[in-house]
């Protein structure tokens, strides 16, 4: 499979958090009861206007100017097709003038992919089947909810600039942490406030032009994200190696039997009669709004990952994990007040997974620089972290009450003096550079100091002690 | 005020409004008045789809109390209205003559139908129209055809042929209309009455059932001008519900209306005088052309080159239009459904038995328009020309002041006459639409009749937003046709 690479391009289509929908005065809301927020426009009533959401525009233009986009005057158009649970039987949708173009996300391992463009256009209703199994075509009744018609979507189009799965689900993760950073949307592929659709192609390695590609729905997490991408891969892989052509189709994503089924084809797709939406103006964001909401753009996540890689020196890894998980405010903030950059990180990573708890700034700083002096093991420094989530307090205090006494100074020198005298032998070798015997005289000073002694400090003194 | 004084059916809007407002005649009289008329004539008219009578009595009451009370119930106290019955009313069904709507009662008021409510208006009933106000007849309606009051074996006109024929008939003073590509002006032209499209946007589009989105304009019909502009100042002005509506408030229009045409640019529309047009209605228009001039007004040849193809691109613009917002009859909310197995076929068997063959022939004609690989050819061509066509007024306009033209190429035409044929049909609108692609406002004026006899409309066209100028012009016609002292009003 080498010789062939994966091409995929997303398509994803988030709701926007505002608190009315696109065109109306109606609640943007999730799980109310059905058809409880609704009036004649979302309900395409005859008569009914549109008028556009001036925050759904806000919104939309935070996150194209997150994304990098370049925001541009934008027109809505209709697009045309019979469906129940879409009350005008026409979508109004932003067509070949959206309101973002040219973007890009960088995954965290710096890769750039392009965005195309993230435009504006309203959602559907949503039908469910009643009875014989719950499939269209075999229900007995269909009932429609409409409190999600017309609820602001973006829809945000990607170059065919990922390379793998693991990059399709990346791009997503990144996605969906500017979405939350700017407050967008709330971005739950669970609850379908973020969908994704896939198109994917192959083509041997090195080539510059594109496959065939085929576009896959209903892909509802990441995961299924991933997989169906490699599903898809291989079957068109198998495809071309069997000298078969891959069909251009609309394909499902079958969680249950891991694979893709064809839902149409490009001659059966639908001819959606676009045209400019007559009942409603252009859109031209003035220059001052754009700079507005610019100017309050939060720092995102790319950025964040990079400010945090340069002031604690740490690698890719460790940054994306601890800006990930949204702790690169508490680790700055700790620096701050005195701590250590490396036990920040490291525990950060690593200690606070779940939550920060009753954790406060100078707690978490205050513990590094014990750990730091030597007043308490990396060991020891869990716990105690564990225990400032837990309940909050003082590390000092809390690592008494755990009773990790910290030895002094002079204790820590008369326990390593001790070790020395005790062990004349073992030193001979230590000075003569044998480094193996480290170990055996920390094992002497922690036996001796009910393992209170900081490893790293008892190192340092015997290297001292050597020297001088 | 004793037993000299006439019937209010004889009288025109602003008289009764202003007799209601004085407390010198009851709004609940003036409404029997007018029943009675229509009780006496409307099986013959067929001007209505329903009558309000119910509602109107109880809005009447409410009106006569207001002025007992010293309070000022509004411009049009008291004063029966007709409605086109595509204009949304609350709780009232609203059918656009079409079998479809079936049933269907909005659970809300258009903008224009709360407007005149808050004026103290009196809603009588919802006028026929052809089906979703496509035609040019009044033929077209799921519910039987309207007749012209002045020769019930004719034509009103159309679409808002209901509307014209009431205010022929003294069903009602004033009454409301929509205006595709002509369904105000032209059934005006043809039943004798005055007839105002506005500028597009000046009045708000809200609650009425949308035909073609970007050429729909709702507007007055009324027996005398200065009716007219009483009814456009209280509907026009801003609404934020349609997105469309211009900023600006309502015009000041009644207290212009005297100000004559001294001194103003005057063009006749060479392109809309020739083929076509019945010799007797051009003698009317250059009649007109005539009084304006006697009235001061610098008359002279204007040309408008694009206007020639505005009725093709018309008929690809609106259909193309209607197949969209038409779409949403599929029997799934409301209105009427033909149960079938499967969601596509009910769609389809509500849609067959809903819809009647003019509407299906658009419904085909826009979806054509906008298929791939055709939109370039036919939808995006006819926008071309419409841009052209606004590019042509505009030229005319820095000549002139004012454009005239004639309404209807002839005077109202016996039922059945063109009803086979609608290419005939559609030629009836060639000189109406030009002023929808422009979205410029026109007025249809009555100026005295054909050679048979009957109504003649001429066409006055003004520029965006100069409907008062327009008005002052279409006042002088009205006087000079009534044999007044032409050269302005007092």
């Amino acid at each position: 499979m080498s010789e062939w690479e994966t091409v995929v391009g997303l398509e994803v289509h988030c709701e926007l958090a505002t608190a009315s929908k696109l065109f109306c005065g109606c609640r943007n809301a999730f799980g109310d009861e059905p058809n409880t927020n609704v009036c004649p426009v979302c309900l395409g009533l005859p008569g009914s206007l549109p008028v556009l959401n001036r925050g759904a525009v806000e919104l939309a233009m935070r996150l194209g100017l997150a994304l990098g986009c370049e925001v541009r005057p934008s027109t809505f158009h209709r697009k045309n097709y019979f469906y129940p649970d879409m009350p005008k039987d026409y979508q109004i949708s932003q067509y070949d003038e959206p309101i973002n173009v040219d973007g890009v996300i960088e995954l965290p391992d710096g890769t750039r992919i392009g965005v195309e463009r993230a435009h504006l256009e309203e959602d559907t209703g949503k039908s469910t089947h009643v009875g014989g199994g719950g499939r269209i075509h075999e229900a007995d009744r269909s009932l429609v909810d409409y409190n999600r018609a017309g609820v602001p979507l973006v829809e945000i189009v990607s170059r065919p600039d990922l390379r793998s799965a693991e990059q399709a689900k990346a791009y997503v993760n990144e996605l969906r942490a500017v979405l939350l950073a700017t407050g967008a949307s709330d971005a739950r592929m669970e609850e379908g406030s973020m969908r994704v659709d896939a198109n994917v192609s192959v083509r041997p390695a090195g080539s510059s032009t594109f496959g065939t590609r085929c576009e896959v729905k209903n892909l509802n997490s990441t995961r299924s994200l991933a997989r169906a991408i490699d599903y898809e891969t291989r079957r068109q892989i198998e495809l071309l190696t069997d000298g078969e052509p891959v069909v251009q189709q609309t394909r499902h994503w079958d969680e249950a039997d891991g694979r893709t089924h064809p839902l149409r084809s490009k001659e059966e797709a639908f001819d959606y009669r676009y045209f400019p939406e007559p009942d409603l103006v252009a859109l031209a964001p003035l220059e001052e709004w754009q700079a507005a909401v610019a100017e309050a753009l939060p720092l995102l996540p790319a950025a964040r990952r990079r400010r945090l890689a340069d002031v604690t020196g740490a690698g890719i890894a460790s940054v994306a994990v601890v800006v990930e998980r949204g702790l690169d405010h508490l680790v700055l903030a700790a620096m701050e007040a005195g701590g250590d950059a490396g036990r920040l990180m490291v525990h950060a990573e690593h200690d606070l997974a779940g939550t920060t708890g009753a954790l406060d700034v100078d707690a978490f700083a205050g513990l590094t620089r014990m750990e730091a002096d030597g007043a308490l093991t990396a060991t020891q420094a869990k716990a105690v972290l564990a225990e400032l989530v837990a309940n909050g307090g003082d590390p000092q205090a809390v690592a008494a009450a755990l009773g990790y006494e910290a030895l002094s100074g002079d204790v820590l020198a008369e326990a390593v003096d001790a070790a020395v005298a005790a062990n004349p032998g073992a030193w001979d070798r230590f000075l003569a550079g044998d480094t193996k015997v480290t170990g055996f005289f920390v094992g002497q000073v922690m036996k001796a100091t009910a393992g209170k002694a900081d490893g790293k400090a008892v190192t340092a003194l015997l290297r001292q002690r050597a020297a001088g | 005020m004793s037993d000299a004084v006439p019937p209010s059916t004889s009288l025109p809007a602003v008289e009764i409004a202003a007799a209601v407002r004085r407390g010198e005649r009851s709004a609940v009289e003036v409404l029997e008045e007018h029943l009675a008329v229509i009780h006496e004539r409307e099986h013959e008219i067929h001007a209505f789809n329903l009558l309000m009578d119910d509602h109107a009595r109880v809005a009447a009451a409410h009106v006569d109390r207001q002025v007992a009370a010293g309070h000022d119930p509004g411009p049009l106290a008291g004063v029966p209205v007709a409605l086109k019955d595509n204009l949304c009313t609350s709780g009232v069904p609203t059918t656009c003559s079409s079998r479809i709507l079936e049933g269907w009662c909005p659970p809300y008021d258009a903008t224009v139908v709360a407007r005149l409510r808050m004026a103290g208006a009196i809603l009588i009933g919802k006028t026929n129209l052809d089906e979703f106000a496509m035609g040019s007849s009044t033929e077209h309606s799921a519910f039987g055809p309207t007749r012209n009051p002045h020769d019930p074996a004719r034509v009103p006109g159309g679409s808002s042929g209901g509307s014209a024929a009431a205010v022929a008939a003294g069903f009602a003073p004033l009454a409301l209309g929509s205006d595709t590509g002509g369904s105000i002006r032209q059934p005006a032209s043809l039943c004798g009455v005055v007839g105002v499209k506005p500028t597009y946007g000046r009045v708000s589009r809200y609650g009425l059932v949308a035909f073609a989105s970007s050429l729909d304009q709702i507007g007055p019909l009324a027996p005398t001008v200065a009716d007219a502009a009483a009814a456009l100042e209280v509907i026009a002005g801003h609404d934020p519900l349609d997105s469309t509506s211009v900023p600006e408030p309502a015009p000041e229009l009644l207290a212009r209306l005297g100000e004559g045409v001294e001194g103003l640019r005057v063009g006749v529309v060479a392109e809309l005088m020739g083929e076509g047009i019945a010799p007797d209605v051009r003698r009317r228009v250059e009649a007109a052309a005539d009084a304006l001039a006697e009235a001061g007004a610098k008359v002279d040849d204007a040309t408008v080159p694009a206007a020639t193809y505005g009725l093709s691109a018309y008929y690809l613009i609106a259909p193309a239009e209607a197949s969209s917002n038409l779409a949403r009859y599929d029997g799934v909310r409301y209105g009427l459904r033909v149960d079938a197995p499967t969601t596509a076929a009910m769609n389809t068997a509500t849609r067959t038995a809903g819809f009647g063959a003019e509407v299906k022939r658009r419904i085909m004609l826009g979806t054509y328009a906008l298929s791939a690989g055709y939109y370039d050819a036919y939808y995006g061509k006819a926008q071309k020309v419409r841009t052209l066509i606004i590019r042509d007024f505009a030229a005319a306009y820095e000549s002139f002041d004012l454009l005239l033209s004639p309404v209807s190429p002839t005077t109202a035409f016996p039922l059945g006459a063109k009803a086979a044929d609608p290419l005939t049909m559609y030629l009836s609108d060639v000189c109406t639409i030009p002023s929808n692609l422009a979205g410029d406002p026109s007025v249809s004026v009555p100026f005295g009749t054909g050679d048979d006899g009957l109504a003649i409309g001429v066409q006055v066209l003004a520029p965006a937003l100069a409907e008062a100028t327009m008005l002052r012009a279409a006042a002088v016609l009205e006087d000079a046709v009534a044999g007044n002292h032409p050269g302005g009003r007092r």
